[in-house]
């Protein structure tokens, strides 16, 4: 029988213990927290609880310590979720507003499909990240990877930014990942260090930052920085490359009529 | 390059009844009609023809006539003049081929197999004229078991949200994009006028028809076009959209020209961008994955509306809709061999997939061997037809039916199989505004609500005929159906006996 959960509210924050508590009662704990007009939530002991931040309309800050189930953040819409400790697979699923800062790994497809956020990991990201990212007029999602990533990075991607940064990699050592960005037709990936020209999808050109491209990045790695303590202007005194859509079309050309 | 390919129509003007009008030449959209003001007449390019009737119902003194082009190619079984055609095709272009609309090769239709029965002497039949008769139907997961506190007479046992249909016929996944937003509006009244639902296919929901909501069921798909929280709590039923019949196991392109102010408003991507569905969802690798999708959508929207899966009939549908019902998959939808696009490779649409009454029947079969049959409500959909399409089905165990062609020609749609072109003439599968000012939501929602009633009348005739009075009676029912013309082990995966039998 699973636990019931209650939680200590104390000025707006709210904690909770989630040692052996079924997903959906969290859930349920969690969406009432923040319709009662906590802003702040303090999960602790969380063992593989998927869905949480699904369904809130609010900004809420989560702040979990342990490890959150799939699909953290999936279809979110709003809240801004702190994770001390890895994520699982899907994180950001479809995400379209709100904010996930992982210290620590994240699984695979993280911001599967997302349209808008942004998701900041301190460390590793597994296959399929950035997968079909899109934007929307003022909508533009934001993944910051502080390690590398598995092959198929920003698939398919349609908007947004990536950052790669690479920190965990040894000087000289290349990312690893192929198939970088394969079926690319829309948005920028930025790329610390250097990737073989196989290692890319065959959608996607290569060029150097310019001035609007490196504005952008200093904000993020400034973010970054400041949410995990690192140094941005050593991060950032380092050779990007961008990685870009060589057309926004890429399959206009393969039908008869 | 010079085309080989013949013409497929010749376009007839009859010159004593034609008054010069140039109705045709400002309805055709594929440059066929046009005004010759050298010699003040109005001519055809036949070899643009498609056979959409637009002129032809237009045309105010019933002057125009189209025939098949009577050219013939030398007898040839294998060498058919589609298939020469579509070598041609592909010489001068060098591409896929794509076209609309479902199969239209000459697999065997079963339902045409398939016949009811009725009642004579030893029960007597209903006369729905004068007898209620229901059509009712509630899609959704129901209890194992139903516990009832015998004092107050109130089922204790927790029910997993339903959704009632009056009439067991809903409209398919049109996406906006594919269709134009008069037809999705046409669509979308009619489904609330009669009780039923309508699906926004994988484009999202444009603003203007949120009212529609509760009549509405919201698809999620590998694009994830459109997909957010307001999007999913505006519906009445979320479907995952796996696959679909006229293209199983790939992806779709929604090209940028179709993509318009309003396309990128509902989907939320750029203008003129193209759309882009990846073939699998890349979140669904497994069975496990599409249950954490599932309940992914349930916890999104708190746990209050169904979640359907919609899969195209496959060779192995059974095992995979026992999993869909496991994973936690309230309504199975199964999209039939004849299943309808706006646009698919031709190769895909004509050479993949089951027929759906076999996928039906194996399905409803392999659910109620595991015990799990009412678990999950089953929609099928792919070619039906008519009242009596939708009446076999649900002997043979569907819950309710998807209509998307039939739903189309009651707007006007005559099956011409260009709506990859995005020139259809009737303004249906069109983003041209043209063009999409040709369907009137207005008599758009009367027709396809008429179609509707008009079959629920047929229904009732065939349910009075059997003796029973409510639609419930027949589902599953396969004693009510009887087989011609079929092998013993086509009628064993129907489920069927053999007339006469």
């Amino acid at each position: 029988m699973a636990k019931k959960v209650t939680a200590q509210t104390d000025n707006h924050v709210a904690r909770l213990d989630a040692t052996g508590v079924y997903y959906r009662d969290l859930n349920a704990q969690i969406k009432k927290l923040a319709a009662d007009s906590a802003h702040r939530i303090e999960l602790s002991n969380v063992c593989g609880q998927r869905y949480i931040g699904t369904d809130i309309e609010s900004t809420v800050e989560i702040d979990i310590t342990g490890t959150p189930g799939n699909d953290l953040g999936a279809f979110m819409n709003g809240p801004r979720i702190i994770v001390h400790g890895n994520a699982q697979d899907c994180c950001g699923n479809t995400m379209n507003e709100g904010e996930i800062i992982i210290h620590g790994h994240a699984g695979d497809i993280m911001g599967m499909a997302a349209r808008g956020g942004k998701i900041f990991v301190r460390d590793d990201v597994g296959y399929r990240a950035g997968n079909h990212m899109k934007e929307y007029k003022e909508k533009k999602p934001v993944l910051v990877i502080g390690g590398t990533a598995q092959d198929f990075l920003g698939e398919y991607m349609a908007g947004g930014v990536l950052v790669l940064l690479g920190l965990d990699l040894e000087p000289g050592e290349n990312h690893k990942a192929n198939f970088i960005g394969t079926g690319m037709h829309g948005g920028v990936i930025y790329l610390r260090g250097t990737v073989e020209d196989y290692q890319l999808g065959k959608e996607v050109g290569t060029a150097e930052l310019d001035d609007k491209d490196k504005a952008i990045l200093k904000e993020l790695v400034n973010q970054f920085s400041s949410y995990f303590g690192k140094d941005s202007a050593k991060i950032l005194n380092h050779k990007f490359i961008k990685l870009y859509p060589r057309y926004l079309r890429p399959y206009g050309r393969l039908y008869a009529y | 390059m010079k085309t080989y390919l013949p013409p497929k129509f010749v376009v007839e003007r009859d010159e004593e009844r034609c008054i010069k009008c140039k109705v045709c030449t400002n309805q055709c959209t594929f440059d066929v009609q046009y005004y010759d003001a050298d010699d003040d007449c109005v001519r055809s390019r036949s070899e643009n023809c498609v056979g959409c009737h637009r002129c032809v119902t237009f045309c105010p003194t019933r002057a125009i006539t189209v025939r098949k082009n009577p050219l013939q190619f030398r007898d040839n079984y294998n060498w058919s003049p589609e298939v020469i055609e579509d070598i041609l095709k592909q010489a001068e272009t060098g591409g896929v081929l794509l076209t609309g609309m479902g199969n239209d090769k000459d697999y065997p239709i079963y339902w045409d197999h398939l016949l009811l029965n009725a009642s004579q002497v030893t029960n007597p039949s209903i006369d729905p004229l004068r007898e209620p008769m229901e059509l009712i139907t509630y899609l959704g997961r129901k209890p194992d078991a139903v516990d009832i506190d015998p004092q107050l007479g109130r089922v204790r046992t927790p029910m997993a949200p339903q959704v009632r249909l009056d009439v067991p016929v809903m409209f398919s996944a049109m996406s906006y994009g594919a269709v134009s937003l008069h037809v999705q509006e046409s669509l979308a009244r009619a489904a609330t006028e009669m009780g039923t639902l309508w699906n926004t296919g994988e484009g999202g929901l444009h603003p203007s028809l949120y009212k529609y909501g509760r009549n509405t069921i919201v698809q999620v798909a590998s694009g994830r076009f459109g997909v957010e929280a307001s999007y999913l709590h505006a519906g009445r039923v979320v479907e995952i959209k796996i696959g679909q019949g006229a293209k199983p196991g790939i992806g779709g392109h929604l090209p940028g020209e179709k993509v318009s102010a309003e396309v990128s408003m509902t989907r939320m991507i750029p203008k003129g961008t193209d759309a882009l569905s990846p073939a699998p969802q890349h979140d669904i690798y497994s069975i496990e994955d599409l249950s954490q999708l599932i309940w992914a959508l349930k916890e999104a929207t708190n746990y209050t509306k169904p979640v359907s899966v919609k899969i195209a009939a496959v060779h192995n549908s059974a095992a995979i809709a026992s999993g869909m019902v496991r994973a936690g998959a309230d309504i199975i939808a199964l999209d039939g061999v004849r299943g309808a696009t706006g646009a698919a490779p031709k190769v895909i649409r004509d050479n993949v997939g089951i027929p759906i009454e076999l996928a039906l029947a194996s399905v409803d079969s392999r659910l109620r061997q595991e015990g799990i049959r009412n678990r999950a409500s089953i929609v099928i959909a792919g070619g039906i037809r008519n009242a009596g399409d939708v009446t076999k089905a649900i002997a043979l165990g569907a819950d309710a039916v998807y209509i998307g062609t039939a739903a189309l020609v009651s707007l006007g749609c005559r099956v011409c199989q260009q709506c990859h072109t995005g020139k259809c003439a009737w303004g249906i599968c069109t983003s041209d505004l043209a063009l999409t000012k040709r369907i009137n939501p207005d008599i758009g929602a009367r027709r396809a609500a008429n179609l509707l009633r008009g079959w629920s009348l047929e229904i009732k005739d065939i349910l009075g005929g059997l003796g029973v009075n409510a639609i419930e009676s027949l589902r599953g029912n396969r004693l009510h159906l009887r087989g011609v013309g079929l092998t013993d082990t086509e009628l064993e995966i129907l489920g069927v006996s053999m007339a006469g039998s």
